[in-house]
């Protein structure tokens, strides 16, 4: 596990240190939009508009943190579960490059309107081309390492880093197929209902692939690397990862319901949306039986606490994720403020924290040294914790205080409210809203801080001797 | 084991991942914009509608507008008869939205007269206060058409030289309000739907002074945008001079009167609160 094995760790740094920066810049945005929400003036038309930098804030979150730093762990993960070196270093480092062009890029043409409108396919189809070369590079050099590996069992984080790697190609591809108009500008290849199911097929998805199969196959090695137990199920975790690839993909349409498409689309979402409570929390039960007989570390083990919440989040995320999918609540609490404080205990609470505590591991072992701060590391965590919770419970609340205005009735059938007083209502949990963000962006200070000191701490350590490469 | 065998794996897991998507997504085409389900009324946008679209698209309108009225009553009595696929088989892409920052705009066309929209666009909390929608004054910059025509071809929109002729000179406001008016407008639900009052019918508050405080904020928050804090006009006409019967002015607020550009208010205020207005607005008269 040490660097003499010519593992292609500067490009893991790299990686690392890129998905930082972009997170920072995503939370930072967040608190900026969440600011615009609640003070309209605060809108800067036409280029700093909540309509341009939401999508932004989306893109830089999930592809600037979320994939950046999936591409740090997978290149880190395969390489020492194959017990092989990267296939190409060369090609890894062409694709730092262009990740990191890529996800600047996408700024500048969504910040210029250059926007495909359908979520989380934002970007056009240049940049989405670039998008689709990134990838390829990245899979074909994991699959490689992993074809040519020198330990012939598969650990369960490599399935999850195969599923992300074949899933994400083919959902992209479907979902940004489009008809070029000029360099800037393209039309959706589907219309209407047809493209609202390609999309709600895609968005889920992402969530599937993006934001679950790689945490999972992150905190699959992390957790008995920073905790010295071992997975409590391989029978469990090899049932929960068959059966979450396949009933994924089925639910799609949950955020269609009540929509013009098939009623049966609709329903069989519902169905499978509530059947992947099994594979989910077959993932947490593995996680919270692994911790038989070592819950002290919770106390002792900074990092311990980082994954065991973040499956907790990701354990609670899956149980209000398929009750939201069901028809009738849905129809209550659907395009209400619930929805963003549901995503957000996924990317702040389940994701974010499983990849804090992945980097706080790895950083110190690349560059040789210890952690900093263990004091300033539990201070990230409350205040991640703390700004996380402020932001969904506020709009939880929020979400079901609107639901319930909007359908409230007066004796003679007219409605009770019309939709601006019910908006008007959500000014203070937005204030709210906007605090948490800020004290989740304090915790980004905390946690860059931390690690910018470990990295020079590990670099001074190095220097002296000048025998060994960091 | 396939656990030892990497591209067995990548292949069984490709196999399952395609189970879902081939049912859920590939299979749904042979349903959906099929042609029974086709309305005949729904027609392609006009070069000026499609530009409008694309400015909607280009400022990510989207991100706090939806645009799918669901068949519930809070969503129907709200904005309109609910959304049918039909009507969106020229939407490419769709723009339904996953968020209501602001109201669903499925039905938004006809509603109100163009220049409402121009005006709520410039200034949205003139017309709406304490609305949190940014300002979009700068839309009346000139619309850009080069590309109109290619654009109108890659969708097989029909046009006439004449449609692209009548772009020049036009600001993107102008293309946005088009936008605005086209939108779900295809279908003739604003007259099939509009609720009739039938009958004579008393004005239960007639010459009671006790429910003018309340109805004149009734007033201020639902009308006044239009006709004027002190009912002179504005978008709309002035008020002052009204001696029409009230069961008169009950049935104009109560159903509208499309031609005009007044909308219905009989589905979200409801019978008592139609009668304020009409007393608070006679009130008004009789001073």
């Amino acid at each position: 596990m040490n660097q003499q094995e010519g593992y292609a760790d500067e490009i893991v740094k790299g990686f690392i240190i890129s998905s930082m920066v972009w997170g920072f810049v995503a939370v930072l945005l967040g608190v900026v939009i969440s600011l615009q929400i609640s003070f309209p003036q605060l809108n800067i038309p036409p280029y700093l508009s909540y309509g341009r930098l939401r999508p932004i804030h989306t893109n830089a979150g999930i592809f600037g943190w979320g994939i950046g730093s999936f591409m740090a762990f997978f290149i880190y993960i395969t390489q020492r579960l194959a017990k092989n070196r990267l296939w190409s270093t060369g090609l890894a480092r062409f694709q730092l490059w262009l990740f990191n062009a890529v996800i600047a890029l996408a700024a500048v043409t969504l910040l210029l309107g250059m926007n495909r409108s359908k979520e989380y396919a934002e970007l056009e189809w240049p940049v989405a081309l670039l998008v689709v070369v990134l990838w390829v590079i990245f899979s074909v050099n994991i699959i490689m390492t992993i074809v040519k590996r020198r330990e012939e069992q598969m650990y369960v984080s490599l399935w999850y880093v195969l599923a992300t790697l074949v899933g994400v190609a083919i959902l992209y591809l479907v979902n940004n197929a489009a008809i070029p108009i000029s360099l800037t500008k393209s039309y959706s290849a589907f219309a209407g209902a047809n493209d609202a199911n390609v999309q709600w097929w895609y968005g889920h998805n992402a969530v599937a692939l993006v934001l679950t199969t790689p945490p999972l196959a992150i905190f699959y090695y992390f957790l008995p690397k920073t905790t010295g137990v071992p997975i409590y199920s391989h029978r469990m975790s090899v049932i929960a990862f068959w059966s979450l690839i396949f009933m994924y993909l089925w639910t799609g349409a949950h955020h269609l319901l009540w929509a013009p498409v098939p009623d049966w689309v609709q329903t069989v979402a519902m169905g499978f949306s509530v059947m992947l409570i099994a594979p989910s929390w077959a993932s947490v039960f593995n996680g919270y039986y692994s911790m038989n007989g070592q819950w002290h570390q919770m106390q002792q083990n900074y990092l311990a606490k980082f994954l065991i919440f973040g499956i907790t989040f990701y354990g609670i995320q899956t149980l209000q994720g398929p009750a939201q999918a069901i028809r009738t609540f849905s129809a209550f609490i659907h395009f209400t403020d619930w929805v963003p404080g549901h995503v957000h205990m996924g990317a702040l609470g389940w994701v974010s924290l499983v990849l804090f505590a992945a980097i706080y591991y790895t950083i110190p072992k690349l560059y040789n040294t210890e952690i900093y701060s263990i004091p300033l590391a539990n201070l990230h965590f409350w205040l991640a914790v703390a700004g996380q919770m402020i932001f969904s419970v506020s709009m939880w609340i929020a979400g079901v205080q609107q639901a319930s205005m909007l359908n409230a009735t007066n004796p003679d059938g007219s409605l009770h409210y019309s939709f601006i007083e019910t908006m008007v209502e959500l000014y203070p949990y937005w204030y709210i809203r906007a605090g948490g963000g800020v004290i989740y962006l304090a915790s980004l200070i905390v946690f860059i801080y931390n690690i910018a000191k470990t990295i020079s701490a590990g670099k001074a350590q190095t220097a002296q001797p000048l025998t060994q490469r960091a | 084991m396939i656990e030892k065998k990497p591209i067995i794996f990548l292949l069984l897991a490709t196999a399952t991942i395609l189970v879902g998507t081939v049912v859920t997504m590939v299979a749904p085409f042979k349903w959906i914009n099929d042609p029974k389900l086709a309305i005949a009324s729904v027609t392609p946008y006009t070069p000026l509608q499609l530009e409008g679209r694309d400015i909607y698209i280009r400022e990510g309108c989207n991100n706090c507008h939806t645009q799918t009225v669901r068949p519930l009553l809070s969503d129907t009595e709200r904005y309109g008869e609910y959304s049918k696929s039909g009507e969106f088989a020229y939407d490419q892409p769709f723009l339904w939205g996953s968020r209501r920052n602001g109201p669903d705009l499925a039905r938004i066309g006809g509603k109100y007269p163009d220049a409402w929209h121009v005006k709520h666009m410039k200034d949205p909390q003139a017309m709406v206060p304490r609305s949190n929608m940014p300002s979009y004054q700068f839309l009346t910059q000139p619309l850009d058409t080069r590309h109109t025509e290619r654009k109108m071809k890659a969708l097989k929109f029909p046009y006439t030289q004449a449609d692209l002729d009548a772009l020049a000179g036009k600001s993107e406001l102008d293309a946005m309000v088009a936008y605005m008016q086209k939108l779900g407008n295809d279908i003739p639900w604003r007259k099939a739907g509009r609720s009739e009052v039938l009958g004579e019918m008393d004005n239960p508050f007639q010459d009671n002074m006790a429910v003018l405080p309340e109805a004149k904020e009734l007033y201020l928050q639902h009308c006044a945008q239009c006709h004027g804090k002190d009912l002179k006009g504005d978008v709309g006409p002035s008020l002052e001079d009204l001696d029409q019967p009230d069961i008169d002015l009950f049935r104009i607020i109560y159903s509208g009167s499309p031609d005009t550009g007044m909308p219905a208010y009989g589905d979200s205020l409801g019978k008592e609160r139609i009668w304020k207005l009409v007393t608070y607005v006679k009130s008004m008269h009789r001073r």
